[in-house]
């Protein structure tokens, strides 16, 4: 289970069912038909067309006359062809060319398929807006693009997955743990979040349940803008990710917090109007890192500085190991 | 409720087009950060008026696929540019945020609803999960 967690978190927002629903869904014809097939003209005799066949190995070609598509010509015909002993035939004769089914190139994957389903037919010439033959399409087609799609989906999941998957499994020692450390450079906007997206990665990587990733990098996020705003020089933010807990602390060297109990509490802040103006500074950081971690220590002195630190329980399911 | 749905709602314009398809389930909106980060639920929208690049941020540790931004406010570059690498998905409505909110509440989209009231003091901050 760990590691279908892990594909999943990989996989992020949407998921893969989401993703090959998407790819059917959103995927055009253009996409997956062949691009100027072979053709024949009306005229060709049967043999021609079991020579074309043959030769590329296809089992149907459209017919075209005056660079107008007139029909589909296929294995099927052919057999009845030879059946009658007829190979010294035209086309125009075999082909089918009354109710002609075709797909347009713009068209999503999803209602060719459908026409398929419905119609029993092998392939189908692919129209442009002009109504020009542009290419042709078949169920082959359509399968062999959705299999590699989703093929390169698996690699690429697989090949997050693999890495340090089982991470704490394989390793043995009396205190396991994964150090992340990330420095946080004061009124530094642009980058703030940074550290903590990194954190929730890596611990989606290493099989964290989503839940888990998420309390743990809103809580690692406010922290980090906390530095940003409040410190004289920014500060640092370590991540000490154990197989039972998680500890994150962000530690800075001034200028300190003057009532640790007042700015805890909900609404107090001493942020500027200019900070408040970009959307922090309402009062509710610490409230919410409480909210998020299940235990926090809040240590400062003036002149010296502070360090929060804050501790998540990993409880079996939070990792995803049911 | 999808992103074309939003967009027709609120009249918005689609400056960031999401990944793939997304569908939203409810939406949330605050001018405050820590805010949204209490509210936070997945498949949820982001409506803000703040354009900098931390709305952007504030959704992706959210799990928010989409930001709409409100007011006209047209977002500068490095937000649209953080959006497109984070791959999440934006819109621009020139409603304001409470006609904004008013439009899609009354397309269908839900809130968060009731959260519990928060006195001043921490013993009544409720752990989340």
């Amino acid at each position: 289970m760990k590691r279908q967690l892990a594909l999943l978190g990989f996989m992020g927002r949407g998921g893969a069912l989401s993703k090959v629903h998407e790819l059917v869904r959103e995927t055009p014809v253009s996409r997956v038909m062949t691009v100027s097939p072979f053709t024949l003209p009306p005229e060709a005799t049967m043999k021609q067309l079991k020579d074309l066949l043959q030769k590329h190995r296809i089992s149907g070609v459209p017919v075209v006359e005056d660079n107008e598509l007139s029909g589909v010509v296929s294995l099927e015909d052919l057999i009845h062809a030879l059946e009658n002993r007829r190979l010294d035939a035209p086309v125009r004769e075999f082909m089918t060319s009354e109710g002609l089914i075709t797909a347009h190139v713009r068209e999503p994957v999803m209602e060719a398929l459908r026409r398929f389903e419905n119609t029993g037919i092998g392939r189908m010439p692919v129209l442009d807006a002009r109504n020009k033959l542009v290419g042709i399409v078949t169920r082959g087609d359509i399968t062999i693009a959705l299999l590699r799609a989703l093929q390169d989906l698996y690699n690429e999941a697989e090949a997050m997955a693999d890495r340090p998957q089982h991470f704490f499994g394989a390793l043995e020692s009396e205190n396991t743990s994964l150090q992340l450390r990330y420095h946080v450079a004061k009124d530094d906007f642009a980058h703030g979040g940074d550290a903590s997206a990194k954190i929730k990665r890596a611990l989606l990587r290493i099989g964290a349940s989503p839940q888990l990733a998420r309390r743990v990098s809103i809580a690692a996020y406010e922290a980090e803008i906390n530095l940003i705003i409040h410190t004289d020089e920014g500060g640092l933010i370590l991540a000490d990710i154990q197989p039972d807990e998680i500890i994150i602390v962000a530690q800075d060297s001034g200028p300190g917090i003057a009532d640790v109990d007042l700015a805890r509490q909900p609404g107090y802040s001493t942020a500027t109007a200019e900070i408040r103006e970009m959307g922090f500074g309402a009062g509710m950081g610490l409230t919410n890192i409480e909210r998020c971690a299940d235990r926090i220590n809040l240590w400062s002195a003036i002149g010296v500085g502070a360090r929060l630190q804050m501790m998540f329980d990993v409880s079996p399911r939070e990792v995803g190991d049911d | 409720m999808t992103l074309d749905e939003i967009l027709e709602a609120t009249e918005a314009e689609l400056l960031v087009a999401p990944p793939f398809n997304i569908d939203l389930e409810s939406a949330c909106a605050s001018d405050l950060m820590s805010d949204v980060l209490v509210f936070t639920k997945p498949s949820m929208l982001l409506v803000t008026g703040l354009t900098n690049p931390q709305a952007i941020r504030t959704a992706d540790m959210a799990e928010a696929p989409a930001v709409l931004f409100v007011r006209g406010k047209y977002p500068p570059a490095e937000t649209l540019k953080l959006a497109e690498d984070l791959g999440i998905a934006v819109l621009l409505s020139a409603y304001t945020m409470f006609e904004t909110a008013g439009l899609l509440y009354n397309a269908g989209l839900k809130g968060l609803g009731k959260l519990p009231i928060l006195r001043q003091g921490h013993e009544s901050t409720q752990k989340r999960r």
